[in-house]
């Protein structure tokens, strides 16, 4: 199992170099540098001409693709022109938010997706597996967009359940547990709508899944050995099924990731996704280039995760 | 003598040719309501929209007319009421339509294109050129799509709708080329290409002539699937604020004056039948793909 891991550690280098170098050239692309925010009228054109020549962004771009690589291993990605503060901070402040976010939506979509997926597996072509079947139709033809509106609209300002915007109350004072239940309350909307969107193709697949282990010599076996009914769907379909639900889980990272950017922007949630709109908006270059290359990596991180997670409940993909 | 006579009717009936795959479509279809609905409001909505513009002065959206400013639906005869710059909402929603779909269309049938293309190249010859197409798709594939092609839209010069199919397909195609690659692998297996192949048929004949054929009613399934997200994926980047340029309006454009809180209740009508058209457009489209695909496979058909 190691050397799959391993392997799948080498598969990833040369990714993640092509990956740093594609996001290098989307953000040589942009318009402007570093001081083109400090230009005013008064500014003598020969200092801004002098500060580009040291810090090196005459040099050949081979040599400033190095010093870019060298600069992100020592955590230094520039500074943010729209908030004056370095970019790591910055992003480290939005991570926090989206990782909450992220993880109320992955529980969600799992507490609501497996019993789901269970039923309709086990009782396949039953009413209620028709039902459960039209939901995950509906889910997947919907643009993931309108749903998340429509949720906004009705639990947020028709029914003012829940706030509309933010992720934590302004009154509410750091620390204290007020704080914290306006935080649950903020994130309980856009995660559950988040969570119920992501639902579909677990369902689907834990159907799938349920439905040929039931065929299986191996269930066929423990039955016609007395075993009971029970025991057989807990212990050989179940267990079985659960098992490429489990590796899916890091590549479900990407698509969170990648639907992050619509939660945040419509719940108005300050997590990495909005602080990338909002940045395109202000020409943040910096931060931009940042998120590129962070949302790249974390979904390079969670194929790798899926892939190791695979190897080890399922010994037959492993090299040896 | 009688009894064997009708044995050999029976033999020669078995043996009609199986229908061809328009005929299982239409059967499909004939079996299921909800398909025929969904085919009729999709094309309604795809054609009626085209026909429609032609008839809409071009200034629409250019004009701005202050005193019409945000009126209810029904007031000053606007069905839909006016938006911001006093533009009737329901004639900016036929064009507003016209263009998602003409986006949507074009990037589904680009990445069907390219998606024939590579996948049968990678699914027929295998070896070195596969794996080289499909490391690049593995690698394109973890690629944060949503982001670069936003940021490809802000700082692409000269920015217009065809730059924008060109930055959408860019990031789309991959799943096509995987799904047309692993049916022209299976397909390659048959004995139908082993015997044009030993009697000396060019590959391109049998790419083109023997395979693709064979795996058309996948490939149409997918294009209709591909258009109906594609659609989808050009309202979220206009919702957003990233889709067509400024003077060309989409169903996103106008679903993302919902953004401001002063206008998502108080002024339903500027984003909802947008909202509303795009869901029932979306939906109408997945449905007739579903149908599509169900034909496609003869162990699921209905009909």
């Amino acid at each position: 199992m190691w050397k799959t891991i391993l392997r799948r550690f080498l598969v990833m280098i040369p990714q993640l170099i092509l990956l740093s170098v594609m996001v290098f050239v989307l953000a040589k692309m942009m318009p402007g540098d570093p001081f083109t925010g400090l230009i005013t009228p008064q500014t003598d054109p020969a200092h801004i001409a002098q500060l580009r020549a040291q810090a090196g962004l005459n040099d050949p771009w081979w040599t400033q693709y190095f010093r870019w690589v060298a600069n992100l291993f020592q955590g230094d990605m520039g500074q943010s022109y729209a908030f004056k503060r370095p970019v790591t901070g910055l992003i480290g402040d939005r991570a926090v938010n989206t990782f909450w976010l992220s993880l109320v939506t992955l529980i969600v979509a799992y507490t609501v997706a497996i019993p789901l997926g269970v039923i309709a597996g086990r009782f396949e072509d039953s009413m209620r597996d028709k039902v459960i079947q039209v939901y995950t139709f509906v889910l997947l033809a919907v643009p993931s967009f309108v749903f998340l509106l429509f949720a906004l609209l009705l639990f947020g300002y028709v029914l003012e359940w829940f706030p509309t915007s933010g992720y934590v109350s302004l009154e509410a004072d750091p620390g204290t547990f007020g704080y914290f239940l306006s935080r649950i309350q903020h994130i309980l909307l856009p995660a559950i709508t988040a969570g119920l969107l992501s639902t579909s193709g677990t369902i689907q697949y834990l159907r799938a899944g349920v439905i040929d282990n039931t065929n299986e010599d191996f269930v066929r076996t423990a039955r016609s050995k007395g075993v009971p009914e029970r025991v057989v769907f807990s212990k050989h379909i179940l267990r079985n099924s659960l098992l490429p639900i489990a590796a899916f889980m890091g590549n479900s990272i990407t698509g969170l990731l990648g639907g992050s950017i619509f939660v945040e922007t419509i719940f108005s949630y300050q997590g990495m996704g909005q602080l990338f709109i909002s940045s395109i908006g202000t020409r943040d270059y910096s931060v931009i280039t940042a998120l590129t290359l962070l949302f790249g990596f974390l979904t390079l991180l969670g194929n790798l995760l899926s892939d190791i997670i695979m190897s080890i409940v399922d010994p037959r993909i492993r090299v040896e | 003598m009688d009894n064997n006579d009708n044995q050999t009717t029976a033999v020669v009936a078995e043996i009609k040719p199986s229908p061809s795959a328009f005929r299982v479509i239409v059967r499909e279809f004939l079996k299921d309501k909800v398909a025929i609905v969904s085919l009729a409001l999709a094309l309604i909505i795809m054609v009626g929209s085209f026909v429609w513009t032609l008839f809409i002065p071009n200034d629409l959206v250019t004009s701005v007319n202050i005193m019409d400013r945000y009126l209810a639906p029904g007031v000053n005869g606007f069905i839909l009421g006016t938006d911001d710059g006093g533009r009737d909402i329901f004639l900016y929603l036929v064009v507003a339509a016209r263009n998602s779909i003409f986006i949507g269309v074009s990037v589904a049938v680009l990445n069907e294109l390219i998606g024939i293309v590579l996948g049968t190249i990678s699914g027929y010859f295998g070896g070195l050129v596969d794996n080289l197409i499909m490391r690049v798709v593995d690698f394109w594939m973890v690629l944060p799509g949503n982001l670069i092609i936003i940021v490809l839209v802000t700082i692409v010069p000269n920015y217009n709708q065809f730059k924008l199919i060109g930055i959408m397909t860019l990031f789309s195609w991959m799943g096509t080329v995987r799904l047309i690659r692993s049916q022209v692998l299976s397909q390659g297996r048959r004995d139908y290409v082993m015997a044009s192949k030993t009697s000396g048929t060019s590959n391109l004949r049998i790419m083109f002539g023997g395979v693709l054929p064979n795996i058309s009613s996948i490939i149409i399934t997918d294009l209709t699937l591909t258009i109906a997200s594609s659609i989808g994926l050009e309202s979220g980047l206009a919702f957003l604020g990233f889709g067509l340029p400024n003077n060309t309006p989409s169903l996103g454009t106008l679903i993302g004056y919902a953004t401001q809180p002063e206008i998502i209740v108080d002024r339903w009508w500027v984003w909802l039948p947008a909202a509303l058209l795009l869901l029932v457009l979306s939906m109408s489209i997945n449905f007739v793909g579903q149908a599509l695909k169900r034909s496609a496979d003869s162990r699921q058909r209905r009909g």
